[in-house]
């Protein structure tokens, strides 16, 4: 894992000034498309279907029943709110956390590799009252769930 | 990064192993001002991978839209008792820190 580590940064560190770096900022390649880091696109998209598009490279999101958001109904630290997205879709490739009115919806993104179950659980951060959304990808298409969490102490601001 | 920010477990249980993990860090959006009005540059963690018995089997991507001291749970299958578990971070910054642990 370590050797992995320092190869990412070796990588990241070159890119800068190597020919890829160029590519890239002549919009010719996209980071993701390079190697498998942050995607900051995504993650500075203003909207969800910016970022939902730069992130899976699509936004048509189906509703699904099959996706279970666990959240609290009111938040009263908008710094904290626990969120668990469950899904019983076969073949998870990822599952996105977004918080729709934060300035940048989008929250996480995981990548459930060899064995991962349809399961992640971790606690957001959410600047106002809003719909908090899960975005499963399974078996190369997007499915979607949400729920309400009424905010009464927003978590942006501090 | 300090030593030690990473508190992590991991549980077998019919088949399935629950890890639970928590982190200390700030995970600093960028968009905060301090009391004297300046920004509070950005500092978050941007990437966790996790992996068993040297196979990955979960990477993230965040924003600073995680809460500060952050942390996660998932669950995976094919692990066994014994094995190794590492989760290893990496914020905007460059700083990153491991963690390994038996699964129980």
């Amino acid at each position: 894992m370590n050797t992995d580590l320092k190869r990412r940064m070796l990588l990241r560190g070159t890119i800068a000034g190597s020919a890829i770096g160029i590519a890239i900022g002549a919009g010719l390649l996209t980071p993701k498309a390079v190697l498998a880091a942050w995607p900051k696109e995504a993650f500075t998209a203003k909207d969800i279907p910016g970022a939902l598009h730069s992130l899976m490279g699509a936004d048509n999101a189906e509703e699904s029943g099959e996706i279970n958001i666990k959240a609290p109904d009111i938040a009263e630290n908008g710094a904290v709110v626990p969120v668990t997205v469950s899904t019983t879709l076969p073949d998870v490739e990822s599952i996105a956390i977004i918080a729709a009115n934060n300035p940048v919806p989008l929250i996480a993104n995981f990548n459930l590799l060899d064995g991962a179950e349809g399961f992640v659980s971790s606690r957001i951060k959410m600047g106002k009252s809003g719909d908090v959304i899960a975005v499963v990808k399974s078996g190369g298409k997007l499915y979607r769930t949400s729920k309400e969490v009424k905010v009464t102490i927003g978590g942006c601001g501090g | 990064m300090a030593e030690n920010s990473i508190k992590i477990r991991a549980k077998l249980k019919d088949d399935v192993v629950t890890v639970k993990a928590l982190m200390t860090h700030p995970m600093e959006t960028g968009n905060r001002k301090d009391s004297k009005g300046e920004t509070i540059p950005a500092h978050f963690i941007q990437e966790i991978t996790c992996s068993a018995a040297g196979k990955e089997v979960i990477n993230a991507q965040w924003s600073g839209g995680i809460s500060k001291n952050p942390y996660i749970s998932f669950k995976f299958k094919g692990g066994r008792e014994g094995d190794d578990l590492t989760l290893t971070w990496m914020d905007n910054k460059g700083n990153s820190d491991s963690a390994t642990v038996k699964v129980g």
